[in-house]
């Protein structure tokens, strides 16, 4: 079946199943590996992307239901104010280990601020905490969400 | 004085087993007998017709289906759901947050689309009830009262009501759960039907066991 989606401003065309993953489209039809496979079962966020502006597990989520809306991987995360922001941060405090969960914690990062800009350690660990760091980069995340907050603020400050 | 002598005589008058289904009428119902409940002891003084017994007998089935897991996962006491048949709490931390559908990045829709997809449950408005219609730690008489009271259900008079219990498809989610995960003891149709049976006959709350 024919379903048109909107990915990272593009309009795109792929002949799937219908149920197929949102994960498996983005990788397989489209080629956006950035997102990652870990889990699939909506248990480690490594998959997350967002869709209408929300993170979304992309494991867990059919096509069907994303058909006509906003979609957004981590390899369009950099157009966006909150998404540069989250990327400097990221690169500033050197937050990746082993990276395989990176892509799913910038996602989730970016949904946080960009509905709580200045968010506290508690927003942070709720919103964080269906993202998995097997390497334990956590401290590492939380301080970065808290410079991405930085520089969104002085970016505020400059406009 | 009649109040004071059924007080001290209460006991006396108590129902034989069999009788112990007795029901207060609903006051959002028209029932065939306007018992007083707070005039009379829960279980004496009153002989339930047997409109009020069939009423009481199908809520109690009816409750053993609100009381599965797959309905009591999502409508539970606390600020957070529960999952899966031993009702573990829900995995991640999920809470409830300010409108039931979780919090920021954790929402209920981060993980459940409108089906299940694998492992992972998902139906139409995929949320936590809101604390109003809270069914843990409920007697049956308890969860009797909450489903009729517009108040904690969401504005839903009694058809209403069955409408939701019957065709609301978060509803039906419960038997066709996904996963390894049970569905109720009974079918669906089944459990509309003794909905329909409750209402019909009263919609009475049973009291006592």
């Amino acid at each position: 079946m024919e379903i048109k989606l909107q990915v990272n401003d593009e309009e795109l065309r792929v002949d799937v199943d219908p149920a197929t993953p949102l994960l498996w489209v983005l990788r397989e039809e489209l080629g956006l590996t950035g997102t990652k496979y870990g889990c699939g079962r909506a248990q480690c966020g490594a998959c997350t992307v967002h869709v209408g502006g929300e993170a979304v597990r992309s494991c867990s989520y059919p096509v069907r239901k994303v058909a006509g809306q906003k979609i957004t991987t981590i390899e369009f995360l950099d157009q966006s104010v909150v998404g540069r922001a989250v990327e400097q941060a990221w690169l500033e405090l050197d937050v990746v280990q082993c990276g395989w969960c990176q892509p799913g914690q910038c996602m989730s990062a970016a949904d946080l601020l960009s509905k709580v800009p200045a968010p506290s350690d508690g927003d942070i660990d709720l919103a964080m905490r269906g993202n998995l760091c097997r390497c334990g980069t956590y401290p590492r995340i939380r301080a970065a969400i808290h410079r991405a907050a930085e520089l969104l603020r002085d970016t505020a400050g400059r406009s | 004085m009649t109040r004071s002598l059924v007080s001290r005589l209460w006991p006396l008058l108590l129902l034989p087993a069999g009788w112990a289904v007795w029901a207060a009428p609903s006051a959002s119902t028209t029932p065939p007998v306007n018992h007083a409940e707070a005039e009379v002891p829960a279980g004496a003084a009153v002989v339930p017709t047997p409109d009020e017994l069939r009423s009481a007998a199908a809520f109690r089935k009816v409750a053993e289906v609100l009381r599965h897991p797959r309905c009591l996962n999502c409508h539970p006491a606390g600020n957070f759901p529960r999952q899966g048949d031993r009702r573990s709490p829900h995995m991640m931390g999920v809470i409830r947050g300010a409108d039931d559908h979780g919090v920021v990045g954790m929402r209920c829709s981060t993980c459940h689309s409108d089906q299940n997809v694998d492992e992972v449950p998902g139906a139409p408005h995929w949320a936590l009830a809101p604390l109003s219609m809270a069914w843990e730690g409920l007697s049956d008489a308890e969860l009797a009262d909450s489903l009729k009271d517009p108040a904690r259900n969401g504005q839903r008079d009694l058809e209403k009501l069955y409408d939701h219990m019957a065709n609301d498809k978060l509803v039906a989610w419960a038997w066709n759960p996904g996963g390894s995960r049970l569905p109720p003891p009974i079918s669906h149709a089944e459990f509309a039907r003794l909905v329909r049976e409750w209402i019909d006959t009263g919609a009475v709350s049973p009291r006592g066991k």
